[in-house]
């Protein structure tokens, strides 16, 4: 990955200082001068004691797709609860796997982002995470069989083609939509 | 019924099915068989079970105060508890924690020595060996 220009860096760090100061407001609950004053300050002070590793951001917001996302991840997240919810009562030990997903944008915001959101939708968890080749290992629980399987691994690379479409950038936008080669194997 | 009567009735639904998503994630924790598994009922009907009981909080109490507080409880939760899943779940995967015998298919497996060892190429930085 080519390191960050000087304006990149900094507007990553504004960005850092920006998020610290709205946390520290709604700590203290309520926004007022003062909180965003000393907040600013705060914010600026840590980010020199724990400097952040940069991110790159390169792609650009689309709201109606950030909205989608949002839709979507909530009620996967209802979904998988209750699917925990109801192998917890039920008879038996859940049958899991663990496949190999390989992502198709490999930037670390993307890979962040997905393994946060694939985490907590329907039977899946990140078992590891490799970052030269952009591949997360996931454990899915309560797998029925192979093909149930396939359907789940599809399901992660859905995951990431909304992810992409709600903030990715034209380029890792074409690549999310072209058509899948098969691997062969 | 009264505005309030509406309101008073959704929070007692959220908090109702939050505190019965966490007894599941309790009894999943007890119940299911190996570390891996255990993490997704940490991960998921916990975290959806604490948002229930927060939504709940926050209709009934409802003051600004205390909103912006739980929201910043709600989003900490939805970012770490994937994390924190992912860790626990990585280092029991590794120290062999794993029953095997459930797992229909494992990709990992045959990767693993790409992970045990060259801790300093994985940041990209060592490509350049130093002189011998």
């Amino acid at each position: 990955m080519s390191p960050l220009t000087k304006r990149e860096r900094i507007r990553s760090r504004i960005t850092a200082v920006i998020g610290l100061v709205l946390v520290w407001n709604l700590l203290w609950g309520e926004f007022t001068w003062m909180n965003t004053i000393s907040g600013a300050v705060i914010a600026v002070a840590i980010l020199l004691v724990f400097p952040l590793p940069p991110v790159k951001f390169g792609g650009r917001l689309r709201p109606l797709h950030v909205i989608g996302f949002f839709a979507r991840f909530f009620y996967d997240l209802v979904v998988a609860s209750f699917q925990v919810a109801f192998l917890a009562f039920r008879p038996g030990e859940p049958k899991s796997a663990i496949v190999a997903v390989e992502l198709r944008v490999k930037s670390d915001l993307n890979m962040t982002l997905v393994a946060e959101a694939v985490s907590l939708v329907p039977g899946s968890l990140i078992a590891e995470a490799d970052q030269q080749t952009g591949t997360l290992y996931i454990h899915m629980l309560g797998v029925r069989d192979a093909e149930h399987l396939e359907r789940l691994r599809a399901e992660v690379l859905h995951v990431e083609a909304r992810l992409i479409r709600a903030i990715g950038s034209d380029e890792e936008l074409r690549r999310v939509n072209a058509p899948r080669e098969e691997p062969a194997t | 019924m009264t505005l309030q009567g509406v309101l008073d009735a959704i929070a007692a639904v959220c908090m109702v099915t939050g505190a019965l998503l966490s007894l599941a994630a309790g009894v999943a924790l007890l119940r299911f068989p190996d570390l891996l598994s255990r993490m997704h009922a940490a991960a998921k009907p916990q975290v959806l079970g604490l948002l229930l009981v927060l939504t709940g909080c926050a209709i009934r109490i409802a003051t600004v105060v205390d909103v912006t507080t739980m929201v910043l409880i709600a989003f900490f939760q939805l970012a770490t508890a994937p994390v924190a899943a992912h860790m626990v779940g990585r280092a029991a995967y590794r120290d062999g924690q794993t029953r095997t015998d459930l797992l229909i298919t494992d990709e990992l497996a045959p990767q693993m020595d790409r992970f045990s060892e060259r801790p300093a190429e994985r940041n990209g930085r060592a490509s350049v060996d130093p002189p011998a």
